[in-house]
């Protein structure tokens, strides 16, 4: 009982943080910006605004990695090993991203501020609608056995084993793929909001960002309803772990729709969530200066993000379905770290709310000066 | 799997490759940033412009090496699920934990802070910069604990139990993780950090006095980087002494290839330079070097912290014996029995497996009891032939020369640095002491990398000492794709790291172009 206890616990926790994540994805849309920016000063606003954020998204794909690893070992091995593709090109494009702020404008940069804002749109696009697709993995499901016996095979001894495409086949699967656009998209409308609240002084540029959050809050919305309305009709699994960690996996049409509503506080979440999106977008559009709608379109993803992951892990679900041996699906009873483990991790993860705090302070501090055209000018510590 | 080797090889090379890149920023970051603290700290005592100057221009050189330690820091811990997927399912219940607790406690303040310190001028109280930037060296130090407690688990697993329903093994002891092993690791890689940083600031500030451009901050920033630099310096040198003792207790075939040792000795001699015999194996006659040089009764000092201690070799620990404190002849476990033992305890575990399928809980328990016996040799059972538990002898020789060489030549370095520094204009006047610490810059970084490559290719061939092999750690992947991604890799970190040195160079030249006393910009 202990154990699922911590077993949700942990799951309730790596939502948490996949919340937090998809909403800090804003940085990323600000990048998938830049390219079409022309106004060399309007170009510095986003990459500086987005600048003093990035390593928080950065930091935050990290310790989801980590506190994924430590809690549901069997899932890193299974879908890190296995759909290496997938993973190999989100690491890539995080890799670029990482230099791109600190060297597009210094000089000596040896290949030229437009090559590092190609990297940041890479960075944008690519990590943006992959990581996407790999949300949608958790519903929609990837080729894999899980055969622990194979340990001691010394020919062939691993224990997890995917289909041959590696991630290949998860990509180009046209159910991810529309979650992964919505998820590019939800991050550029993020961005216009967030530089609507983190820049004064241009109210042109204001405009255009109120413009184009809701051209981008548009295309997500259809997106976002396309996936939903997938996954609701989808048929999924009703699965039980059994004692030997195999899962007894039953076909079951409507099975997400179920889950947000059988377990309704999925639903409501998920409902307030898009609600607090939609409300942020269009008061941010139809207001002459509101410049608060970040805060409810970021509330709002986190509370829709965090719904999903919940509706993909709780009850008689596996969060990581397989389409090769439902027998071998994950599910948070089967994938988990010991009760020891766990136990011993949440009472570090106390410190969750000090951290949470001392990042609100700075960000309140640093973002009590609003970033202006001016600051761009004058100062010499910019991206 | 029909090229399991080859994509062991490269899983390895990728692993390697992440590794060594990565490793060639993160010293500096740990480094630089306590170096920059510390300025920082003396400028807001001092109200001084010229040292608001000096933070700021080894800031901007921080800001450029962080970023892409960052990026590195980022693919080696992916990695150990993309390319080792067996090992992340094996020990991930244990390893797994430090990597969340770093991510939780250490990555935020690190990626919180460094904001507040390169943007926060003025936006923020100077008092608050400061602890900002004093919490940036922090958060960078504690990152490194958990990786190094969790890489120093994987030479010396302990806390732990395997578990045959699982086929995995879990924690049962969370502190044990801090074992001697652990600590002494931490504290070396963190000082040899601070070491090299200061051999970085002293050689950037040499460059300056050879320009003779702002001359006062040159000798500035070598006071500071050299007294940081030389007690990091001094205290690395004493944590590897501890790690040396630490390896001879639990690692012993490790110290013996450090030191190409294949037969056993009583007050050994340490090759101070050598090079080993390619053709030396365990159980041939072969000269163990093709030349050396030996300090008397260097190694069993260096391991044992005693003149007469016996330090056993390869052979020895092969054949299974050495001999104790009394001067007594003992039998350990030869590696020939220890994959008898190994593959019996591969026999249980299947044996376990079939009896629970049929729910026969007499045999599961008899299973176990076997599994229990023999699970210490666990590893093993993967092997076929005593060679493949030998580590690499020539590499892991040569790499702890280097860096103990390189090693004692940096102390040298500081002392005449400081010397110089403060002996009036010496180190102003001496051109050919500023190329000597110009010239030597890259040769820390040499040291630096050998220090990894003992520690990890001395350990192989295991990547958890006695009980997972690297050939059943990996992920069941194409070889082509590790090769692919392998190159992959290697391009954009090499693209990225002759952007990074180009544009310190192009910034520490267009920078000592101003008056570094007042350009506080």
């Amino acid at each position: 009982m202990a154990l699922e206890y911590l077993q949700n616990y942990w799951w309730c926790l790596i939502s948490v943080l996949g919340g937090i994540l998809v909403f800090l994805l804003f940085v990323q849309g600000g990048q998938s910006l830049l390219l079409t920016e022309k106004d060399k000063v309007r170009k510095e606003l986003i990459v500086n605004s987005m600048g003093r954020k990035w390593e928080l998204t950065f930091t935050t794909l990290v310790v989801f990695g980590g506190a994924f690893f430590a809690s549901f070992p069997l899932f890193y091995s299974t879908s890190f090993g296995g759909a290496y593709w997938l993973w190999i090109l989100i690491l890539f494009s995080f890799i670029v991203q990482a230099v791109s702020y600190e060297y597009r404008n210094k000089q000596g940069n040896v290949y030229g501020t437009k090559t590092y804002d190609t990297f940041l749109f890479i960075n944008a696009f690519v990590g943006c609608i992959l990581l996407g697709v790999a949300v949608s993995m958790f519903f929609f499901g990837g080729k894999f056995t899980v055969i622990r016996g194979n340990l001691l095979d010394m020919h062939s001894p691993v224990i997890s084993q995917w289909d041959s495409s590696h991630g290949f086949e998860a990509i180009f699967n046209w159910r991810n793929l529309i979650l992964g656009v919505a998820v590019l998209f939800l991050a550029r409308m993020q961005a216009c909001l967030y530089m609507m609240n983190n820049i004064s002084g241009d109210d042109e540029f204001f405009e255009r960002l109120k413009s184009r959050a809701f051209l981008n809050g548009g295309i997500f919305v259809v997106f976002f309803l396309w996936f939903l309305t997938m996954l609701c009709t989808a048929t999924g699994y009703d699965a039980t772990t059994n004692n030997d960690l195999t899962v007894t996996a039953t076909e079951r049409p409507f099975k997400y729709f179920h889950q947000l509503t059988h377990l309704w506080w999925t639903g409501m979440t998920l409902i307030i969530g898009v609600v607090l999106v939609l409300f942020g977008l269009l008061k941010s559009c139809f207001s002459k200066k509101f410049t608060k709608g970040i805060w409810f379109t970021g509330l709002g993803t986190f509370l829709a993000v965090v719904a999903l992951f919940w509706a993909a892990g709780y009850g008689d679900v596996a969060f990581y379905p397989s389409l090769t041996d439902p027998s071998s699906s994950l599910t948070i009873r089967n994938a988990s770290s010991s009760e020891f483990t766990l136990k011993a991790m949440s009472y570090v993860s106390i410190v969750i709310p000090f951290v949470l705090a001392y990042i609100a302070y700075v960000w309140y501090s640093m973002d009590n000066k609003k970033l202006t055209p001016e600051e761009m000018e004058t100062t010499t510590h910019k991206y | 799997m029909d090229d399991l080797m080859t994509v062991v090889d490269w899983s390895r090379w990728q692993f390697a490759l992440t590794a060594i890149y990565h490793w060639l920023f993160v010293p500096l970051t740990l480094g630089l940033s306590l170096i920059v603290a510390v300025m920082e700290s003396i400028y807001l005592k001092t109200k001084s412009e010229k040292w608001l100057a000096a933070t700021k221009f080894w800031m901007t050189l921080f800001g450029i090496n962080f970023a892409i330690g960052i990026a590195t820091g980022l693919i080696l811990e992916f990695e150990f699920g993309t390319n080792w997927s067996n090992y992340s399912w094996f020990v991930g219940d244990i390893f797994g934990a430090p990597l969340a607790i770093e991510g939780l406690v250490a990555f935020f303040i690190e990626a919180t802070f460094v904001a507040v310190m390169f943007f926060g001028w003025g936006k923020v109280s100077p008092r608050f910069h400061l602890v900002s930037t004093w919490m940036t060296w922090f958060g960078a130090s504690v990152s490194a604990l958990w990786i190094l407690v969790a890489n120093a688990w994987m030479q010396y697993p302990v806390g732990m139990e395997f578990d045959p329903a699982q086929m995995r093994n879990v924690m049962n002891n969370f502190w044990e993780l801090f074992s001697g092993i652990a600590v002494n690791k931490y504290m070396h890689a963190v000082f040899s950090g601070w070491a090299l940083s200061g051999v970085f600031v002293i050689g950037v500030s040499a460059w300056f006095l050879y320009k003779n451009r702002n001359v006062a901050f040159a000798n500035r920033s070598i006071k500071v980087g050299g007294w940081i630099g030389l007690i990091g310096l001094l205290l690395t040198m004493w944590t590897g002494d501890g790690s040396a003792v630490e390896v001879t207790k639990h690692q012993p075939m490790k110290l013996a290839a450090m030191e190409g040792l294949y037969h056993g000795k009583q007050s050994a001699g340490i090759v101070a330079a050598g090079i080993v015999n390619p053709n030396k194996t365990w159980n041939n006659d072969e000269d163990e070097y093709l030349f050396d040089i030996t300090v008397p009764y260097g190694l069993s000092i260096l391991a044992k912290h005693d003149v007469n201690a016996y330090v056993p070799g390869i052979s020895d620990i092969v054949k299974g014996y050495t001999i104790n404190e009394n001067g007594d002849t003992v039998n350990t476990v030869s590696y020939e029995e220890r994959i008898r033992q190994g593959k019996l305890a591969h026999e249980a575990l299947r044996a376990y497996d079939t009896a629970r399928a049929r729910q026969d809980e007499a045999a599961m328990d008899s299973a176990v009891n076997m599994l229990r016996q023999y699970y210490p040799y666990f590893g093993y059972g993967y092997f076929d032939s005593v060679e493949e538990a030998i580590p690499p002898v020539g590499l892991t020789f040569t790499s702890f020369r280097i860096m103990v060489i390189l090693g004692s030549y940096f102390l040298l370095y500081y002392i005449v640095a400081l010397l110089a520094v403060y002996k009036g204009d010496w180190l102003e006047k001496q051109k050919w002491l500023q190329w000597i610490a110009m010239c030597s810059v890259p040769f820390m970084w040499l040291c630096s990398e050998a220090g990894w490559i003992v520690a990890e290719v001395g350990r192989q061939p295991w990547t958890v000492q006695d009980l997972l092999p690297t050939k059943a750690a990996i992920s069941e992947i194409q070889s082509g794709s590790v090769i692919l991604t392998f190159w992959l890799f290697a391009l954009i970190f090499t693209v990225l790291l002759i952007a990074e040195v180009n544009i310190m160079v192009k910034q520490v030249k267009k920078r000592s172009l101003t008056n570094l006393e007042t350009d506080v910009h």
